[in-house]
Order: structure tokens, then C-alpha cells, then sequence
């Protein structure tokens, strides 16, 4: 199969100061750049309240959105798979971590280990959910994001079903601005299918190329979200949605290759 | 419930772990009862525990071609891919089916994360030296970025990150791509390496033993901890002789980070997964390498889940006591430690196991036992509640 097609049932969208897709869109629909609100945390309403407080940020904004999706998609989270893919992970626990053991390893806390699986997110999820379906974590550098919806429309179309892709990243802290850099938190997810169906809201033909593509960029008043690295790289996809246009969108894929997407409402 | 696969082929495929460097090294020590484990010499900090360490990484960096992405996981990658041939096998199965037909799928936990914690033990006015500041090194991608790098693959690369249920997982997103058409062939690879996040995290959650592991023992203590590289190759056809990939069950706990679902929920939806998509009954199935990391809690679920399902011809064992839990790299690891026992006609030990706790049904081998096995399983369950069986049907011999 050459061309792999999905239809958007749902949309999530949390970054700080655009805390769900209405206000996405309407931002995305804009030429000038949005207000953001470095203060801004997700509701994650999804959660339970506990786990709320305790969560780390990642778990948060994947959740806030995946939530999101959801319920613009009528879809019961509990009976989808879900992917959840980020380009650098959970930079805060690694940061914390990685400057504990240099300090005094002993001292690392059992529940800061656990939540350094980069399945944190789809861990809390599935648990909030009740979902026993298959959760994947997934990352692949700056085609991420290509990487999380390849998998999941390969999913939709292998075993049948709407899948579940939430897309994330959070800011970098200390040491790795140099190595890994991100300036703020940034999460999205689609609810995605095989057909079409009355809350569809756009339908995103995939094909892998094995050649490299110049990549579709992000007009300038974006250039502060893109900041974030899956924000660099969703972007472009979530403006042609949110502006209702018919257009190919081009991500980056591998080294040398490249994911084309010909989007429709 | 899922569908029937077609099956497919594993025209190549490779391991090195504290056993030593290749399949044959892996038989020798599954048919001698000869286990890898040593006491720690890995940890600057003090820390009792055996350790599956691999010899030689620290002084074999990667070609300076690739020096951007040289670490100990990827040192360990690079050793990994000179055994058994798989680096020339890989290379042709690229040139038969040209570079865009074939994905990279690779299942890891630590990723590169050795080198971050290197770098911050060294920091310099807070920022990393010099030496620590390649992107690659710091990234969940590093495995991936190296062996793209390496091999030169053009279809789809991704990393899967699901803890230690990472590098099994990474066989059911091949056979999906292969299975829709989006590729030909895939090269997987499960590769963790020993770090101080994973032995002073898992110390932290009083799950790792002091002692070498005792899967499945009335008396096990937790974990031994180890590190392995495992390369597999997948494609629609390959010779007679060659095993496959009958199926594989991809499930959630719903229920905790880190501790499994007491009755074995996610556990027992992978298992009946795997079996549909294989078209087998629980009867069929001659051999079941157990994910057995010997916590308590793991072993308890897991042996109560066999008990209740397979009949006592099935054998069952764990080969923690031989490596280490591998953690990302233990789903491709103990499949192919369950290629090689399908191979060689034997259902390993479960080393350093004396008894075995009342849960355990009559399935457990806790010795080696000669015996043909023709369909085997292999478990692995991670963090998150993430649970996935795969199913192998041994090649028919020449």
C-alpha cells in the first residue's frame, strides 16, 4: 500500500495560553501571534485528582489533550490504542535525575525512576482510562511526529478501529538547553479512523518517500510555539486544519527521507 | 479478538549480552546451565548486586565515521551488529529490497542516557563539556539515529520506548508495516545498556536483589540487572528452515506504574492476542520464555496466569538467571533466547532457582529439560502496564 488514509475524528491542543483546539484555531487562523500564558497549566481533567497534583508535566499535557480528542470524537477512551510520541522525552525528570546520581545516587526517589519511562504518559493515560488496549511510546528525533501518525494510521488499518495519537514535548531544563533544546510545554492528539464519519473534521492521506522533501515550515507568527520541538513539527498540519484548506504538508521523516501528507476537510 | 497473520519469516538474527557475542555463545551457555552474572564492578557508588555486563565496551568505541553518536548503548549496538553476520545480512536485505522498502523499528529503554549522566557528573560552569554536547547523545532516539546512520535504511525509523517491553513490541510494529505493504523487510533492534538511572532506580523501588536473580524461587529477592543488544530481520519469505513470527498480543495493565495488575489482566488479553493472531490453542504451545524477572509481585501474577491457562506439557521457564533482566532489549533478547532453545531442542533452566513458589503450576521447568519444541511464546511486561506476547513457530529442518 502506497498511501495510507485516516480521517480526524477529534483534535486536542494545550500550550500555554491556548488551552484546548477552539482556541487553537482560532490563533492558527490569525497573522498575528498568539498570546501566550507562561503561567497557564492544563486541567487535565481526566485524571484523577491525586494524580493530577502529582503528575509530571508530560503526563499532563499528553492527558489534557488526548482528553481533548476524545471528547471532540464522541470516542470512549477506555476501547482505543493510543501512541504517544515526544521528540525529547521528560527533559524535568531527566534533568533531576541525571543531577542527583552525579550528587548522591542513593538518593534518587523510586517514584521519580518510574516516571522517567518515556511510557509515562500512556502508562497514566491507559490507567485513568480504564483502557486495556495497546499503548505505545514512541520518538524519533525531529520526525517524531511523523513517526507517532505513521504508527497510528498503520494501527487504524492493521487491526481495524480508531486509534488514539497524543504528540508532546515539554520545556528543556539546565544542561540540556545546549543539547535538547525546547522553551515550552506543547501537546496535541487526534483521534483517528478508517472512514469518514459525521465528526470527522479532515482526512490526512500519508505516504512515505524515501527521499528527503524540503519540510513544510511554520509561517512566522508561530515562531515562539515553535519553540517547542513537536510544535515545530505539528504545526504545519494543525494550521491546514485549522484554516479548512486542501493542501500537502511535508514532515521530516528519517535522515534522508521524508512523510507527505495530503490534507482535507 | 484480533485475526490470523500471515507469518514471517526471521532470515537473520543475533544476540550479545553477558552470555558472550553471538548465538552460538548463547546456546553454549543455555545447554551447559552456564550463567552471565557477576557481583557489580559497574557503579562508582557502592551497590550489592549481580549485574549482566557485556566485556570490552569501554574501550571499543563506535567507527569515528559515527563519532557523534558514540555512548555505551551504541558501542554495545555496534558489537551487537558484527556478530552472526547480521551487519552483512542486513546489507543485503537492503540492496534485495532497496533501502525505501525496508523500516528500522528499534525497541530500547535507556537509550544514550549513560552519556547524559556521564556528562552531568563533569559539568562545567552547569553546562555539559564539550565532549558531551552531540544532540544524538542526549536524545530517546539515539539507538534509532546510530543504526540509521549505520545502515543506511530509507523507510520508516522509530524508536518504541515502552520500558521493558520496548524491543518486543518493536516485532509487532514490523509485521503491521509489512502486513499493509508500507515496507518489504524490517531490521529490528533491542539494545539497553547498564546505566546508573536503571540500577539506582530499580534500588530505589527495593526491587533489585542482592544476590543473582531467582526467577520464580520461593525465596527470590528482585532483579539482577543487565544489559544486551539483539538484531532481528523480517521479511515475507525466507528459506524453510528459517523460524517465524506466528503472532504477537500487545495489552495495558490500566492499573500501575510499576507494579503489574494482581490478577495479570493486561497479561493474560496479550496471551490470548498472540494466540488468535497465530491460530493456536494454549495446548499447542511447546515452550514459554516467562518474563520471570524474579520480584515477587511479577512472578506471583505471571505463574498463576500459566498455571491456569496451558496444560503441564507445556514447559515454561525464565532466563533472567542467565542475563540479567535486560530491560529494553529483554523482548528481543529471550526471543532469541527462544529461537536458540527451539533450535537446539531445550527448554532452558531457570538458573539459580532452587524451588519453586507454591503459585507456580507443574508447567515451570526450573531444570533443563531435552525436548523438540516446535511453537514457542515469549513474555515481556513493562512499566506503565505495558504487556506484549509474541509467538515463534520453529523452521522445518533441511
Amino acid at each position: 500500500m502506497d498511501t495510507l488514509t485516516v480521517y480526524v475524528d477529534g483534535i486536542g491542543f494545550w500550550a500555554p495560553g491556548l488551552a484546548d483546539w477552539p482556541a487553537a484555531e482560532r490563533a492558527l487562523n490569525a497573522d498575528i501571534a498568539p498570546q501566550t500564558d507562561a503561567s497557564a497549566r492544563p486541567s487535565a481533567s481526566v485524571l484523577p485528582p491525586n494524580e493530577r497534583r502529582r503528575a509530571p508535566e508530560p503526563v499532563l499535557i499528553a492527558s489534557e489533550a488526548a482528553g481533548q480528542a476524545c471528547a471532540m470524537a464522541a470516542r470512549d477512551p477506555a476501547a482505543l490504542a493510543c501512541v504517544f510520541t515526544s521528540t525529547r522525552g521528560d527533559l524535568t525528570i531527566t534533568d533531576t535525575m541525571c543531577t542527583t546520581l552525579a550528587a548522591d545516587p542513593r538518593e534518587l526517589s523510586p517514584t521519580r525512576f518510574h516516571n522517567s519511562v518515556h511510557n509515562a504518559p500512556a502508562g497514566y493515560w491507559t490507567v485513568a482510562a480504564h483502557c486495556h488496549a495497546s499503548a505505545t511510546a514512541v520518538s524519533a528525533g525531529d520526525a517524531s511526529f511523523a513517526a507517532g501518525l505513521l504508527e497510528a494510521a498503520i494501527q487504524v488499518h492493521a487491526d481495524g478501529g480508531s486509534v488514539l495519537l497524543a504528540a508532546y514535548d515539554i520545556a528543556a531544563r539546565g544542561p540540556l538547553v545546549d543539547v535538547a533544546p525546547s522553551t515550552l510545554p506543547f501537546a496535541m492528539a487526534f483521534v483517528l479512523s478508517a472512514t469518514r464519519s459525521t465528526t470527522s473534521r479532515a482526512c490526512l492521506q500519508l505516504r512515505h518517500s524515501d527521499q528527503p522533501a524540503g519540510v513544510s515550515d511554520v509561517p512566522a507568527q508561530f515562531a515562539a510555539l515553535a519553540g517547542n520541538p513537536m510544535a515545530a513539527q505539528a504545526l504545519p498540519m494543525l494550521i491546514v486544519i485549522a484554516r479548512r484548506q486542501t493542501r500537502k504538508v511535508v514532515l521530516g521523516s528519517g535522515r534522508a527521507t521524508s512523510l507527505h501528507v495530503e490534507v482535507a476537510s | 479478538m484480533p485475526t490470523r497473520i500471515a507469518p514471517l519469516s526471521i532470515t537473520a538474527c543475533t544476540a550479545t549480552s553477558a552470555l558472550g557475542h553471538g548465538r552460538a555463545a548463547h546456546a553454549h551457555a543455555l545447554r551447559n546451565d552456564l550463567g552471565g552474572l557477576r557481583p557489580n564492578d559497574f557503579t562508582r557508588a557502592p551497590l550489592t548486586c549481580a549485574i549482566g555486563r557485556v566485556d570490552g565496551l569501554e574501550s571499543q568505541p563506535v567507527p569515528s565515521a559515527f563519532a557523534d553518536y558514540d555512548c555505551r548503548n551504541n558501542r554495545l549496538a555496534w558489537q551487537g551488529l558484527g556478530a552472526d553476520g547480521f551487519l552483512e545480512a542486513a546489507r543485503a536485505c537492503i540492496e534485495r529490497h532497496g533501502a525505501g522498502r525496508v523500516a528500522l523499528v528499534v525497541g530500547t529503554s535507556t537509550s544514550s542516557i549513560g552519556a547524559t549522566e556521564e556528562g552531568y557528573r563533569e559539568l562545567e560552569d552547569g553546562r555539559l563539556p564539550a565532549r558531551f554536547r552531540s544532540p544524538p547523545l542526549h536524545s530517546p532516539h539515539s539507538l534509532g539515529l546510530f543504526l540509521e546512520a549505520v545502515l543506511g535504511t530509507r523507510g520508516p525509523c522509530l524508536t518504541v520506548a515502552t520500558a521493558c517491553s520496548s524491543s518486543a513490541k518493536i516485532f509487532a510494529k514490523a509485521e503491521r508495516m509489512i502486513r499493509l505493504g508500507v515496507v518489504d523487510a524490517a531490521i529490528l533492534a533491542g539494545v539497553d545498556t547498564l546505566c546508573d538511572s536503571v540500577l539506582f532506580g530499580f534500588n530505589a523501588l527495593e526491587l533489585v536483589a542482592a544476590e543473582p536473580c531467582r526467577p520464580f524461587d520461593p525465596a527470590r529477592r528482585g532483579i539482577s540487572i543487565g544489559e544486551a543488544a539483539g538484531f532481528a530481520l523480517l521479511e515475507r519469505a525466507g528459506a524453510a528452515n528459517a523460524p517465524r513470527l506466528i503472532g504477537y498480543g500487545e495489552s495495558s495493565d490500566a492499573h500501575h506504574m510499576s507494579t503489574p495488575h494482581p490478577e495479570g489482566l493486561g497479561a493474560r488479553l496479550a496471551l490470548a492476542d498472540a494466540l488468535a493472531r497465530a491460530g493456536l490453542a494454549p495446548g499447542d504451545v511447546d515452550y514459554i520464555n516467562l518474563h520471570g524477572t524474579a520480584t515477587i509481585k511479577n512472578d506471583e501474577v505471571e505463574a498463576a496466569l500459566v498455571a491456569d491457562v496451558f496444560p503441564p506439557t507445556t514447559r515454561a521457564s525464565s532466563t533472567k538467571g542467565f542475563t540479567g533482566h535486560t530491560l529494553g532489549a529483554a523482548g528481543i533478547l529471550e526471543a532469541m533466547l527462544t529461537l536458540i532453545a527451539m533450535e537446539q531442542g531445550l527448554v532452558p533452566a531457570t538458573l539459580n532457582s532452587r524451588d519453586a513458589d507454591a503459585v507456580c503450576g507443574p508447567q515451570l521447568a526450573l531444570a533443563r529439560e531435552e525436548r523438540a519444541i516446535r511453537i514457542a511464546l515469549s513474555n515481556s511486561f513493562g512499566f506503565g502496564g505495558s504487556n506484549c506476547t509474541l509467538a515463534f513457530a520453529g523452521g522445518t529442518s533441511a
